[in-house]
């Protein structure tokens, strides 16, 4: 198989019944496969909650390793909104031209950088330096924090054998902790301080709060970034004439970044658990279980695609769901695209070829089901 | 060469002209307020929500299924909504009212 080739894992069961359990850690949950489904439950925040036990509607569970509340995404309406209208604000920057131009400064430095390489493991050599680096600009810190959580490597929230590791998510908690502390006593043009200085509905926000946020910050943009990153240098390595159309049309960078996404959909799923009995595809969802909204699935749905299985770079209409769907969709979707927009655009400028030598798969194991969701290393040549 | 008026959630009057792409584009472009156009204008957010004035609606036309698809879960759609994204500029779209959604 192709590296730049990632299966649909959901079609038979998404097409015969539309859904699927999956067994976590005692608690399962039900998968919803189809588009329109994913979209109607996403959009049901009444009866399928998000704000339930912090860690709950993760899939795999995080019940066992956290009790952090995560906001605003594990939150609710009412609360969710003023929440949600604070951070709005601070993730909506990489819009701004001076970011825009700092983001841009240092993509092209990570490319100029492996251009002059004969050989380069994209997924720790650069993938998750251009990620850590980035998060910089997000957080408004400066630049050489980057290196420390380069040195934590792709996985801090999991070990290589373990799907989650309670130690490991420590490091990154009791980071997070002493960097609020340390804003605390110096005040800076951080997201700390911003945050430490907010009000929601009238209160200042507590250290437990800040600490929400920022774990959210962390974990939700890191192995997606890296996943999206690694899978579309594994998609231009074997259609180096992508490259070179991008270049001739870059109004088509936009196109392209969200059918990548869409194709590659680097989050699975997002869980919720139901706040009383219900219904979903004529199957009972009973009150207080689990079901999973299923993205990656819903992304191949040919009911909504034609050629699901196919990157098409320039397909116009793409009700893609890889930033999620309804109140709670991604909130740092706006740094996530203009990751990838600058990427596209600086690899098409600078790099005519990319060969990949060595390529050892991600497989996630979901039960039933095996999905390839990313890379666990790639090794390639980037070319002039 | 078509003349677009946006009314904002605040109430503001913004009239622009435009002469291609899309009304989005046209919107962010001049900073519309509560246009966003988070995904670029293939369908996927529904940051570019706007209530086309009734009697421009002949103008603009119904959304297609996979807008609709989109529209469907949008807690401020109303039988005059469309993406603005999915509207392309052209003379036919002349003096049209946009109330932007959000
Ligand atoms: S800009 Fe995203 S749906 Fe119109």
């Amino acid at each position: 198989m192709k590296v730049s080739e990632f299966p649909d894992a959901f079609k038979k069961e998404r097409e015969e019944k539309g859904y699927d359990s999956i067994e976590d850690q005692n608690d399962p949950a039900m998968m919803i496969l189809g588009h329109k489904d994913v979209r109607k439950c996403a959009h049901q925040w009444q009866t399928f909650q998000s704000g339930a036990k912090p860690g709950r509607i993760v899939i795999p569970s995080e019940v066992n390793i956290r009790e952090t509340r995560q906001i605003p995404f594990e939150v609710d309406p009412p609360e969710h909104k003023s929440y949600r209208n604070l951070l709005e604000a601070w993730f909506k920057r990489p819009l701004n031209e001076d970011y825009k131009n700092q983001l841009t400064t240092q993509i092209e430095s990570i490319v100029d950088e492996v251009l002059n390489k004969d050989a380069i493991e994209v997924v720790g050599d650069f993938s998750l330096p251009l990620q850590s680096r980035a998060l910089t600009l997000l957080l408004n810190i400066p630049y050489s924090e980057a290196d420390l959580w380069i040195s934590w490597g792709t996985h801090v929230f999991r070990s290589e054998d373990t799907a989650l590791d309670a130690d490991k998510a420590n490091i990154l908690y009791n980071y997070i902790d002493q960097e609020i502390d340390k804003a605390i006593e110096n005040p800076s043009e951080s997201l700390y301080s911003q945050l430490l200085n907010s009000k929601v509905n009238g209160k200042k926000l507590t250290k437990e709060e800040v600490k929400g946020v920022m774990i959210l910050t962390f974990a939700g943009g890191r192995d997606t970034v890296i996943n999206a990153v690694t899978n579309s240098i594994a998609y231009f390595s074997e259609h180096p004439n992508s490259l070179k159309a991008l270049k001739e049309n870059p109004a088509m960078i936009n196109k392209a970044v969200e059918e990548l996404v869409r194709y590659f959909t680097p989050l699975t799923q997002m869980g919720r658990v139901a706040t009383k009995d219900a219904e979903v595809c004529e199957h009972a969802v009973k009150a207080d279980s689990r079901i999973a909204l299923n993205w990656a699935s819903a992304n191949r749905d040919e009911r909504v695609f034609e050629n699901p299985n196919e990157v098409v770079l320039d397909r116009k209409v793409n009700p893609h769901l890889s930033f999620g769907f309804g109140i709670h969709n991604c909130l740092g979707a706006t740094h996530a695209r203009q990751i990838l927009r600058i990427l596209l655009a600086t690899l098409s400028k600078k790099v005519t070829s990319i060969d990949v030598l060595e390529a050892k798969e991600n497989i996630e194991d979901l039960g039933n089901f095996k999905r390839k969701v990313g890379f666990d290393s790639l090794k390639v040549q980037f070319n002039k | 060469m078509a003349k677009i008026t946006f009314i904002t959630s605040d109430n503001e009057t913004i009239t622009l002209e435009g002469t291609s792409g899309s009304v989005m584009e046209l919107a962010v472009n001049n900073n519309v307020k509560g246009i966003d156009g988070d995904c670029g204008g293939v369908c996927s957010c529904a940051t570019c929500h706007v209530h086309v004035a009734p009697e421009d609606f002949a103008k603009t036309g119904g959304p297609e299924e996979l807008e609709n698809d989109m529209l469907e879960f949008d807690d401020l759609t109303n039988e005059y909504s469309r993406l603005s994204c999915q509207l392309q500029i052209s003379e036919a779209l002349d003096g049209i009212v946009l109330k932007v959604a959000k």
